[in-house]
């Protein structure tokens, strides 16, 4: 299948012919990925990988229960792996056995090992699995920042729902999730951001280019962060929480000498149309305007990137200059700037903000996204530079902030009182009776974006604008019948007989719900096993609408 | 223009250099912090904090990810 484009043909023709683009203004394909702290304290013995596996196998029991399919259990890793057939799983035992939160295989009374998914494929398109010591939870592919903050939050309300639900089985260990990136002593997790970016952009150019960029948005993305040092060594506060564990500037590394920019390239879509940039400096984000500027602002420097428009701003020592930055909420300190001198943080980044207002500007894309982001950029610089807390009902750092020094001030603590790593700790619970943001929600003390109810929409439905609908959507009607799922692949067997049918969904612009509405419409009953010739005549037409993306040479 | 390079180098020590711990002064934000909303909140915090923190904070260890 030939590939699409987001970009609307007239526009397409006011930009320069000899840049490739695959997105313009905030809209691009990017999906966020939460690795999620797990925590039982009643248990500190417990492995975190298995702590992890139970609550991706709890989330899969639930879905069971109420009757939802998750087609695909084991990740189709290369296509070539058996796939096993995890339907009819029980809860897993050691849920109600808290002596066996071991590394140790699982065994059931009978003496079989019990089966552990280790990966689900959810009715939204996302995918929800044990990545290492976390739960993980990835979006299905969106095309812009409301919907990347709708799939994000999405999320939040999975693995939450997933703890809840091992806290219902009878003697349960409690288990506690966190939004965050650090337990502050020595180690780090991720929430990483994927952008679909042109092949034929030159990646040392686009290194070179957004390199400033990732430095400095952490005084809009930030979530704030208590104790200075990757060992925690200094007390104080920071605007990010991943700035300390941050050694290079360029790599491909992931959990040692992180990079700033990471150069890993799996696009899992058509290798020659795109790459997919891996962004790993970002922190987990709670607030939704957090997420929708980080989201945004990042897709408007890309596309300005794509375009070779976006200003130079090298710094001298970015990663000295991201610590530095990060160390300093008064947002005064400045750093090197080659051939521009001594600059603020805020300085740097309305550079970016004006690049990316002239470019809407020129090229007359007016659309409302892409205004409503570069405005409200415009607007969180003028407020960081003024009375930056009155941001505080918008973005993560500065609503911590002002709780940490309002707490500070109460019972005159000192920046290591443990009170307040605590409220640190306890603003990304993800339990909205427990956790501090959620609190700030509730209180109406902190904006959102987007209503309850369409995050959970998005729980159970996928976007409508990217191949994750066909994803998503096939796994609800036809699960019964999927033999495997990935990001780029479906495999189908019909009534579990016959060789397994393989389709690749290499362009994520492709299966959405304008493409293929009517057979995987929402509000479609399930298709079951039973062998009528009613069922027949549906799988035959899911055949017909998967027929472009068959892999043919099996 | 040797001069140059040393005044860079002094301001490169004074703005990379870690800030050194915040003294116990009222912080910035702590002005709004007196406003009775926030008071209001700060009650409510203290009350669903985690009594317990030192444990729990010191509990709250995590193994690498990604």
């Amino acid at each position: 299948m030939r590939s699409l484009s987001l970009v609307p043909p007239a526009l397409a023709e006011k930009f320069p012919a000899n840049r490739p683009t695959v997105g313009y203004g905030v809209h691009r394909v990017v999906g966020l990925e939460t690795e999620f702290g797990i925590h039982a304290p009643a248990h500190p013995e417990a492995s975190h990988s298995v702590l992890s596996l139970e609550l991706v196998n709890a989330y899969g029991h639930k879905l069971a229960t109420d009757g939802t399919n998750v087609a695909s259990t084991e990740w189709d890793y290369n296509e070539e792996s058996p796939l096993s057939d995890a339907r009819g799983w029980k809860m897993p035992r050691s849920i109600a056995h808290p002596t066996q939160l071991t590394d140790r295989a699982m065994v059931s009374d009978d003496g079989q090992e019990v089966h552990m998914l280790v990966n689900l494929i959810l009715p939204n398109g996302a995918r929800f699995y044990v990545d290492h010591a976390h739960p993980e939870y990835s979006s299905p592919e969106t095309t812009n920042p409301i919907d990347a903050v709708i799939w994000d939050q999405a999320g939040d309300r999975i693995v939450q729902q997933a703890a809840d639900h091992i806290a219902a089985s009878d003697g349960a260990p409690e288990v506690l999730l966190y939004k965050n990136n650090t337990d502050s002593k020595s180690v780090s997790y991720g929430a990483h951001e994927n952008y679909l970016v042109a092949r034929d952009l030159d990646f040392d150019e686009l290194t070179e280019y957004i390199i400033g960029f990732f430095t400095t948005r952490q005084i809009i993305t930030g979530a704030g962060r208590v104790g200075i040092g990757n060992l925690n060594q200094q007390p104080g506060f920071q605007i990010s929480q991943r700035a300390d564990f941050f050694e290079e500037e360029v790599g491909l590394e992931t959990t040692i000498r992180r990079p700033i920019v990471n150069t890993r390239d799996e696009p899992h879509a058509h290798p020659d149309a795109y790459r997919r940039l891996h962004v790993i400096i970002g922190d987990a984000n709670l607030s939704q305007y957090s997420t929708w500027l980080r989201v945004g602002m990042t897709s408007l420097v890309l596309s300005m990137i794509e375009l070779g428009e976006l200003p130079m701003v090298e710094l001298a020592e970015p990663v000295k200059a991201l610590q530095a930055i990060s160390h300093d909420p008064t947002l005064k300190t400045q750093v090197l700037v080659n051939g521009r001198g001594w600059m603020t943080a805020i300085d740097i980044q309305r550079i970016y903000q004006q690049a990316a207002q002239d470019y809407l500007n020129r090229y007359g894309i007016d659309d409302d996204q892409s205004r409503d982001v570069v405005n409200a950029w415009a607007q969180v610089l003028d407020l960081l530079e003024h009375d930056p807390m009155q941001l505080a009902d918008r973005l993560d750092w500065v609503a911590k902030y002002q709780l940490l020094n309002a707490m500070r001030t109460r019972h005159k603590l000192s920046w290591d009182d443990a009170k307040l790593a605590m409220l640190d700790l306890q603003w990304a619970d993800l339990r909205h009776h427990k956790g501090l943001y959620h609190t700030l929600v509730a209180r109406g003390a902190i904006r959102t974006l987007v209503s309850e109810e369409q995050i959970q929409q998005a729980m159970h439905f996928p976007p409508t604008t990217t191949r994750a609908w066909t994803r998503g959507r096939l796994i609800d009607r036809f699960g019964a019948h999927l033999a495997g799922v990935s990001w780029d692949s479906v495999l189908v067997r019909p009534f579990r007989s016959g060789p397994i049918q393989r389709f690749h969904l290499m362009e994520p612009l492709a299966g959405t719900q304008d493409h293929h509405d009517g057979l995987l419409a929402a509000g479609k009953p399930q298709l079951s096993l039973d062998d009528t010739a009613a069922n027949r005549a549906e799988i035959g037409r899911l055949l017909e609408l998967l027929q472009p993306y068959r892999v043919t040479g099996d | 223009m040797a001069q140059e390079q040393r005044r860079h180098a002094q301001r490169a020590q004074e703005n990379y250099l870690p800030d050194p711990p915040p003294a116990d002064a009222p912080a910035p934000g702590a002005a709004a912090a007196q406003t009775s909303d926030l008071d209001s909140l700060l009650d409510e915090i203290d009350d669903v904090l985690e009594v317990n923190a030192e444990e729990f904070v010191q509990s709250f260890v995590q193994k690498g990810g990604e």
